[in-house]
């Protein structure tokens, strides 16, 4: 019985497969240190990350997967869910152990799995796309909050990025407690210690002159354009469940203007 | 806040959203002059009405002043309503404003007819081109093709749009002659040809010179009015399969008729035909990715499509003979016509089957509808049914069976159906 611990990053995931391989002891769990519970059985081994060893077994992966099964991987470290580092040495212990790619085998259990949770967090990674909401500040920031399911914030940047090329711009990760900020240049990722909120507000001091008239033409706009005759409350909360109305403009109350 | 520009929103958004066109998907238009947005690959829905439509794009009039009086449309010449115009900069900062927070993918711009058709043509276009040229905008653009519009205006609209769209609306030249009599088929379709031969032609200079300008990237689609006249399921199916192979058209949207309308030459209903409309786009969407053909939805012994069961399931029922299906041989087009398996089950299930005998157990892991696709297949040939059923006991099954769940829209329909009589 082998329990490791790492330090909760992708490369130290990586890591611990390669030491795993090297001392050829098959972690039987395997925690990030902080949360780790020793066991009264067996033997725990701390992994200090190394981006040379995890860059082996990266680029030993390279040979046996396309782009997209490794990008599958990377999404399945981000989906955060209980026992997602066993489930990515499983599958890397697969794809190691089969002479073919393992791509496509939907009958073993971990492909299968990682498939899922990858779709999951594309899944999360798309809804954060649509339901960002920018508020300018007054010094021309344009910022939004956000606290997903999943840490998708690495996977949205580039998207933002592409768009809103000539604005500054953030978005913050309410949960998780950091941030992307775009300079007009570069995307840098931020930390901030701000005080513990799920809803970080702007305040209204701090907001553009014009930001109260656009969101109000927003609300108005998403006001008229329903029909009330077709009215499907079902279908309108699959699209969007409840849990993500606090970052959209036109789920809030309206103000009287 | 300006209440002025509120008023027109309301007047002009709520006067645009009989159109049912949403998609912002198809584009190639990369922010690559560092401007401001980028409509490469798939669109995004930002937003979702309270009735289940996606919002991805400000779809407004410019107008809804209109010299027609066509009788399905809200905005006609002889109704009743308040009358707004934007002008193009209000409509350019609208975009722009909504585009920067993230509301929307672009702008949809459609209006009533003011004038003539070639001024109201030159102002869409306007916008389109004040977007790109002066905001360096990346972001998509839809625009309305206004019937009777010239050549020259529909060719310049699509070096700006990403989409163009000339809206049929009713689905024969008679019922356009009853309801729209300013209208005909003739004006509708050669706009429709020009976009075509355009686009292609664009596509042929592409493939020569990289630098050669494009023209509308997402192609153009169209929408007909479903319930306003009496066609039948048949001859709307029939329509759309025409569009689709000779105006090579990205899609044609139907819109469940919701009576705006007290004209007289309207039929009277109490709800829009929604079940309908709905098996109407499975049907369309049966013809595009799972290769059927219009006849064998609907022929002219059966002209309409079964409200209570989806076009496949009907198909299948009518055409026992051609299952049960072994999944672990059949061919992709085969287990793609299996009721409860879609696109991307029937990619999985072709693909895990190279690695191994694939069992029930799998297919349900991947996503398979079991209780529907139950009645149709064998697994290493074993099935999941105890005894023979035929068709009708089948229908009742799924229908009625054990975890049937009847449709929420059925429902809600026959609700209205009730509280009507």
């Amino acid at each position: 019985m082998y329990s490791y611990t790492y330090d909760g990053s992708f490369e130290g995931l990586l890591t611990v497969v390669f030491e795993a391989y090297e001392r050829n002891a098959w972690p039987t769990g395997i925690a990030q240190e902080q949360f780790a519970q020793p066991g009264i059985f067996g033997e725990t081994i701390a992994v200090v990350t190394s981006e040379q060893k995890a860059n082996r077994v990266w680029h030993g992966l390279r040979k046996k997967l396309s782009v997209t099964a490794q990008q599958a991987l990377y999404h399945t470290y981000l989906w955060e869910q209980p026992g997602f580092e066993q489930l990515i040495f499983d599958y890397i212990r697969l794809a190691f152990a089969q002479e073919a790619s393992i791509e496509g085998n939907y009958a073993a259990p971990c492909v299968l799995q990682v498939q899922q949770a990858a779709r999951q967090v594309y899944r999360e990674k798309h809804r954060m796309e649509a339901f960002v909401r920018f508020r300018k500040t007054a010094d021309d920031l344009f910022y939004a909050t956000i606290s997903p399911d999943y840490n998708v914030l690495p996977l949205i940047v580039q998207h933002f990025e592409k768009r809103y090329a000539d604005q500054r711009w953030a978005i913050y990760d309410t949960r998780r407690r950091y941030g992307a900020y775009y300079d007009l240049t570069a995307t840098s990722l931020i930390e901030l210690e701000l005080p513990h909120q799920r809803h970080a507000t702007l305040h209204a001091a701090a907001l553009h002159g014009e930001e109260d008239k656009y969101r109000q033409l927003w609300q108005v706009y998403f006001d008229q354009v329903n029909i009330p005759e077709r009215r499907n409350p079902k279908l309108h909360l699959r699209h969007i469940p409840r849990r993500y109305w606090k970052y959209l403009s036109e789920k809030q109350p309206r103000t009287a203007h | 806040m300006d209440s002025r520009i509120t008023d027109k929103l309301t007047i002009l958004a709520d006067a645009a959203k009989y159109d049912v066109s949403c998609s912002s998907s198809g584009g190639k238009r990369k922010n690559e002059n560092k401007g401001l947005g980028n409509a490469e690959g798939m669109g995004i829905c930002h937003s979702y009405t309270e009735d289940g439509r996606c919002v991805s794009l400000l779809k407004i009039l410019l107008t809804n002043y209109c010299i027609y009086d066509c009788a399905y449309c809200v905005t006609r010449r002889s109704n009743d309503v308040k009358r707004a115009a934007f002008t193009v900069q209000e409509v350019v900062d609208l975009t722009i404003n909504f585009y920067r927070r993230n509301y929307i993918e672009g702008l949809f711009l459609s209006s009533g007819i003011f004038k003539n058709s070639d001024y109201t043509m030159e102002r869409l276009v306007r916008v389109a081109k004040k977007l790109r040229q002066e905001h360096k905008f990346n972001g998509y653009i839809h625009l309305k093709t206004i019937p009777g519009a010239s050549e020259e205006l529909i060719k310049e609209a699509g070096l700006y749009a990403d989409r163009l769209s000339v809206n049929i609306e009713l689905p024969t030249e008679r019922s356009l002659q009853q309801l729209a009599p300013e209208k005909n088929y003739a004006e509708i379709l050669l706009p429709m040809d020009t976009i075509k031969q355009q686009v292609v032609q664009a596509m042929e200079e592409k493939k020569l010179f990289k630098s050669a300008p494009v023209f509308a990237p997402a192609g153009q689609s169209t929408q007909l009015i479903v319930g306003a006249s009496a066609e039948n399921d048949h001859q709307i199916l029939q329509l759309s399969n025409q569009l689709y192979q000779d105006y090579n058209l990205k899609r044609v949207y139907y819109s469940g008729y919701v009576p705006v309308s007290s004209d007289s030459r309207m039929p009277i209903i109490t709800a829009p035909p929604i079940i309908r409309e709905n098996r109407i786009y499975q049907a369309d969407w049966l013809m595009r990715f799972y290769g059927f053909s219009v006849q064998e939805l609907v022929d002219e012994q059966q002209p309409n499509l079964e409200p209570d069961i989806d076009p496949k399931l009907a198909w299948a029922l009518r055409n026992r003979f051609i299952f049960p299906v072994e999944l672990n041989t059949a061919d992709y087009e085969l287990i793609l016509r299996v009721p409860g398996i879609g696109v991307k089950s029937a990619q999985k299930i072709v693909s895990a089957r190279r690695f191994a005998q694939l069992n029930f157990d799998h297919l349900r892991q991947m996503g398979v509808v079991l209780k529907r696709a139950k009645y149709f297949i064998t697994c290493q040939t074993k099935s999941m049914l105890r005894q023979e059923f035929d068709s009708l006991q089948i229908r009742n099954k799924i229908l009625f069976g054990d975890g049937a769940k009847p449709s929420a829209l059925l429902r809600q329909q026959l609700d209205l159906f009730r509280q009507a009589g």
